[in-house]
């Protein structure tokens, strides 16, 4: 392995931002692609799809064995909001292996025994994100309901890219929502990123069945980095 | 696929690796490139050598660890990369504890 393709590949991963080591099998050389440079032709298809997938593996591409040895960073999930939507969502999404976080300064909400096994913060999403900043690897979803409390973190998920930003609320209360994230100096384009209502549209009724399609929609938008199929599907 | 949200730099081996190399150990980093049946640790998985012997990571949970880590040694030596491949029997997959049988393609290779 190439020192300096070692020394990129680290920096990278500690930065929570995915790269691909490509090695040719044949004479041992080695690159380290990052997430979004252009790489030609067949390898570059597979690489793309490496990248979507997360998963290692051989490929033959324009004529040569190559090995891609994905890093992706774990994907965190932020919830803002500890309401019993997040009750629901906080065990499936550790199964379905998100480091789930929760956000509500509303201290009867955010209480540990509500939320037993989850990381949870009875603040402010201004003073929580300050420390911990989102980034592309992180998905929020704002259930509070509450405009002082939704706004801010909805506004940061977008300025930080992430990949996944869901709110929850009628049509009608979204509609308010946007002229509010205007105001605040988001653009249109980036507030059409909002998955809004939130969750896949799979009919879902309780507050566990929400929890089911928001997952669901985290997963589709993780999947589908980078691909023609960023579908929009959205309920709740 | 990293398993946790932040690095865990003191036991994730290419961050041991870098380290080593910046120590000015010679190093060799084991990678597992393919895997047949059920194999112990995933497709990526690295264990990464310096040329006394040490060792960090895991590219099978135990039952080949010794074979890569003296060929390991060798290639240090030489500089020339190798493919090994192994099959995990199943006698010794239950002694160390594993429900595999599986077989397993290491790529060594120096690093630099």
């Amino acid at each position: 392995m190439d020192p300096y393709a070692l020394k990129t590949l680290n920096a990278e991963r500690r930065a929570r931002r995915a790269a691909i080591l490509v090695t040719d099998l044949a004479d041992g050389r080695d690159r380290v692609v990052k997430e979004g440079d252009a790489v030609a032709g067949a390898l570059g298809e597979v690489i793309a799809k490496a990248f979507r997938s997360g998963s290692s593996g051989s490929v033959e591409a324009d004529g040569r064995n190559f090995f891609l040895n994905v890093h992706v960073p774990r994907p965190r999930l932020v919830v803002v909001g500890a309401v019993h939507i997040s009750q629901a969502l906080a065990p499936m999404a550790r199964i379905a292996g998100y480091d789930m976080e929760i956000i509500d300064p509303r201290t009867a909400f955010a209480t540990g025994d509500r939320f037993p096994d989850v990381a949870l913060s009875a603040e402010w999403p201004e003073d929580v994100l300050k420390r911990q900043p989102l980034d592309g690897y992180t998905a929020l979803a704002a259930v509070t309901h509450d405009p002082k409390i939704d706004d801010f973190a909805l506004k940061a998920a977008l300025d930080a890219g992430c990949f996944y930003v869901g709110a929850l609320g009628s049509r009608k209360t979204h509609a308010k929502r946007v002229e509010r994230l205007l105001a605040l100096g988001a653009t249109t384009e980036a507030i059409e990123r909002i998955h809004a209502p939130i969750g896949l549209n799979i009919g879902a009724a309780s507050p566990a069945e929400i929890a089911v399609a928001v997952l669901a929609q985290v997963i589709l938008a993780l999947r589908s980095r980078g691909s023609e199929r960023n579908a929009k599907g959205e309920a709740a | 696929m990293d398993n946790t949200a932040a690095l865990d730099e003191a036991r994730d081996p290419l961050i041991i690796a870098e380290n080593w190399m910046k120590d000015g150990k010679d190093v060799a980093i084991a990678t597992v490139v393919e895997t047949w049946g059920s194999a112990p640790r995933p497709v990526g998985s690295h264990l990464v050598i310096d040329a006394d012997g040490n060792f960090h990571g895991s590219v099978s949970g135990g039952c080949v660890e010794g074979a890569v880590v003296s060929e390991a040694v060798d290639i240090i030596g030489s500089g020339k990369a190798k493919m090994l491949e192994f099959g995990v029997a199943d006698e010794t997959a239950w002694q160390v504890g594993l429900s595999c049988g599986g077989r397993i393609q290491v790529y060594v290779e120096r690093l630099g």
